[in-house]
């Protein structure tokens, strides 16, 4: 019996048909143009853009980052040029790319979240809307929205009332348990969901005895949260059918495919793009050869294949 | 550009805790500019670690060098890495100087490892001028053998009074900046203290100064918004840039010091 040569990566999301299961993780492919010259970013299975909200936003400010080991922790807290300059100098050359444009979004009201949603409706060219309802770096809005339930399930309901696009609401993983917040979103009629985001974290310079960070308390990422991640994922898609967009910690196509295994339909590569550009690609292909050998025909058979015994 | 690997020629210790390492890397060599920075990814660092960024101090017959000084973890590695070992780099990265059209005396101001691009750039600019460098004590005063060889005057100021003059390099500025100096071009790197001291004597004396900035980075293209750095444009409007990609080299008139992001 043989296989043929090439099995099907083709997965959709929530209604976003993609290429291939992989795309980058929000604020960390900034909004697609920066990497074009390092990679060919056509063969991507969607571009997720950097945090908008309505108005241009400054974010923190220095310094924003420090490398841990096994990561980083950041606190650029979201800043972007709102929605109307996103339009305006990003999302043209986005479109030329050819590959589904997933579009990250936050407010400081419930009101701002579905004012940008409706913003974004309305001009041709994006696919759907990742809803950051658990970023750790701002004061108003992201975490703030994401911390109960409840909370989280009124954006995202505001959100859908505004908008025919896919949304697919970011969480957090700095809760108890991950079912709540799964439901809640499904109930709220969440398209698909986007697990996880950073790690609330902090870092102090034992010198000076102050945070590293200007803003006190970033948001941890990398390979030490992956398997946080798996857990959530996990538990996530035993709760609800959405399908699961994972993130946190890919390194290598491995992480990618423990998370498919895990009940994921695709996944989002983030702080290794920092390193290495190329990982995004390393990973479609680390997928595509892995069904091979293990003679799968399509990538959604391994979705969710995890046996427990 | 290229994500590319270069091979270690040769490492070779500088005084004052410094290297000089060249790589073998012809496409990055002929595409670089001087203030150009490589973003360098050190083997024997876990997988995990970020890129370290470096000027690019000098480029040309398919090799680059960079000279480094070991300040933590990244840069001691790295000064262990044998001749042969491949490294990844991403580069050449920044917009680099401008190219001093050469009616004005061009006077590059360095401290510490800010030597290293001023090096490449007195190279290439289309007149020689004066160079003042300066360092805490002796050993920290790097390449003036490479000025005098490219024919350009070289001053000195240490802390300690070492070498050169006792003092700040800044406080070499004065008599090139006179009301009866020739009309003088700024180029600077090095820490911040002493760029802002270049910026200030430069717009008092009405003359450009072009600073290389140097903010910690992490995906060193632009992308991730770590390195930022606040602008005012000669319209009064203030603008965000990034330091990796708008930078690392900006106009001291711009630079907004107390507030950069
Ligand atoms: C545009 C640019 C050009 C540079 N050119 C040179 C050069 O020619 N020669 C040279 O010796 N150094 C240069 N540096 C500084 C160099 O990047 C740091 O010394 C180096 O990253 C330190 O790494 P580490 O692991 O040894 O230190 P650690 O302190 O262990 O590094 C921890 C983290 O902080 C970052 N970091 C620490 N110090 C600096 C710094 N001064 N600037 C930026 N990031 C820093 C590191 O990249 C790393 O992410 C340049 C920096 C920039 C931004
Ligand atoms: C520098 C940086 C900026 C980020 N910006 C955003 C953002 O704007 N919106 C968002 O929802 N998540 C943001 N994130 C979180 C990532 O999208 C991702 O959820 C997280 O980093 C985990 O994935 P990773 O471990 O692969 O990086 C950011 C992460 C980093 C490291
Ligand atoms: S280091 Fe990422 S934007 Fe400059």
């Amino acid at each position: 019996m043989t296989t043929s040569a090439s099995p099907s990566l083709a997965v959709n999301v929530g209604g976003i048909a993609m290429q291939n299961p992989v795309t980058v993780a929000s604020g960390t492919f900034g909004y697609g143009v920066e990497y074009a010259d390092w990679l060919d970013v056509r063969r991507l299975g969607a571009i997720t853009v950097k945090g908008i909200r309505l108005e241009a936003w400054p974010g923190n400010p220095l310094p924003r980052h420090v490398e841990v080991p096994g990561g980083l922790v950041n606190a650029i807290g979201l800043q972007g040029p709102g929605v109307a300059g996103f339009i305006a100098q990003y999302l043209p050359r986005l479109r030329e790319f050819g590959v589904p444009v997933i579009v990250n979004i936050w407010g400081t009201t419930v009101e701002e979240y579905a004012e940008v949603a409706a913003r974004l409706s309305d001009v041709p060219g994006i696919a759907g809307l990742e809803v950051n309802v658990s970023c750790p770096n701002v004061k108003a809005g992201g975490s703030a929205f994401g911390a109960d339930p409840a909370t989280m399930a009124g954006v995202v309901a505001a959100v859908r009332r505004r908008t025919p696009l896919p949304v697919i609401p970011k969480l957090a993983p700095n809760v108890p348990a991950m079912g709540p917040f799964a439901r809640a979103a499904a109930e709220a009629g969440a398209d698909a969901l986007s697990l996880v985001n950073t790690l609330p974290a902090m870092v102090i310079d034992i010198e000076r005895r102050r945070p590293v960070l200007a803003n006190r308390v970033g948001g941890l990422s990398g390979a030490c949260i992956h398997p946080v991640a798996v857990k959530h994922v996990y538990d996530a898609a035993q709760a609800v059918k959405l399908p699961i967009l994972a993130m946190g910690g890919i390194q290598e196509a491995r992480e990618a495919i423990e998370f498919l295994i895990a009940g994921a339909t695709a996944v989002a590569v983030g702080t290794a793009n920092f390193i290495d550009p190329s990982t995004p690609l390393r990973v479609i292909d680390g997928i595509r050869d892995y069904l091979v050998r293990h003679q799968m025909r399509d990538v959604a058979q391994l979705t969710g294949s995890l046996a427990v015994s | 550009m290229p994500l590319g690997e270069a091979a270690i020629l040769e490492q070779t210790p500088v005084s004052g805790g410094y290297c000089l390492l060249r790589l073998a890397a012809p496409e990055l060599a002929a595409a670089a500019q001087p203030g150009q920075f490589i973003h360098l990814r050190i083997p024997g660092l876990e997988t995990t670690a970020l890129r370290r960024p470096f000027s690019i101090y000098r480029a040309g017959a398919g090799e680059l060098a960079i000279l480094y000084k070991r300040v933590g973890r990244g840069t001691d590695v790295l000064a262990t890495l044998p001749a042969g070992t491949r490294l990844s780099v991403m580069g050449p990265l920044g917009n680099g100087f401008p190219l001093a059209s050469g009616d004005r005396l061009p006077i590059l101001v360095g401290g510490g490892y800010g030597v290293a691009p001023l090096v490449f750039l007195a190279t290439r600019l289309p007149r020689k001028g004066v160079v003042l460098l300066g360092g805490r004590r002796a050993a920290d005063v790097l390449c003036i053998a490479d000025f005098e060889a490219l024919g350009w005057s070289v001053e000195v100021a240490t802390q300690d009074g070492s070498l050169g003059t006792e003092g700040l390099v800044t406080d070499l500025l004065g008599r090139h900046l006179d009301a009866g100096a020739p009309p003088a071009e700024l180029f600077a790197c090095g820490p911040d203290g002493m760029l802002r001291a270049v910026g200030t004597r430069a717009i008092a004396a009405g003359c450009r100064a072009w600073l290389s900035l140097d903010h910690h980075m992490v995906c060193g293209i632009g992308a991730c918004l770590a390195c930022v750095q606040r602008l005012r444009e000669a319209d009064g409007s203030i603008h965000i840039a990034r330091v990796c990609k708008d930078g690392p080299i900006f106009e001291a008139r711009t630079i907004v010091w107390e507030d950069p992001a």
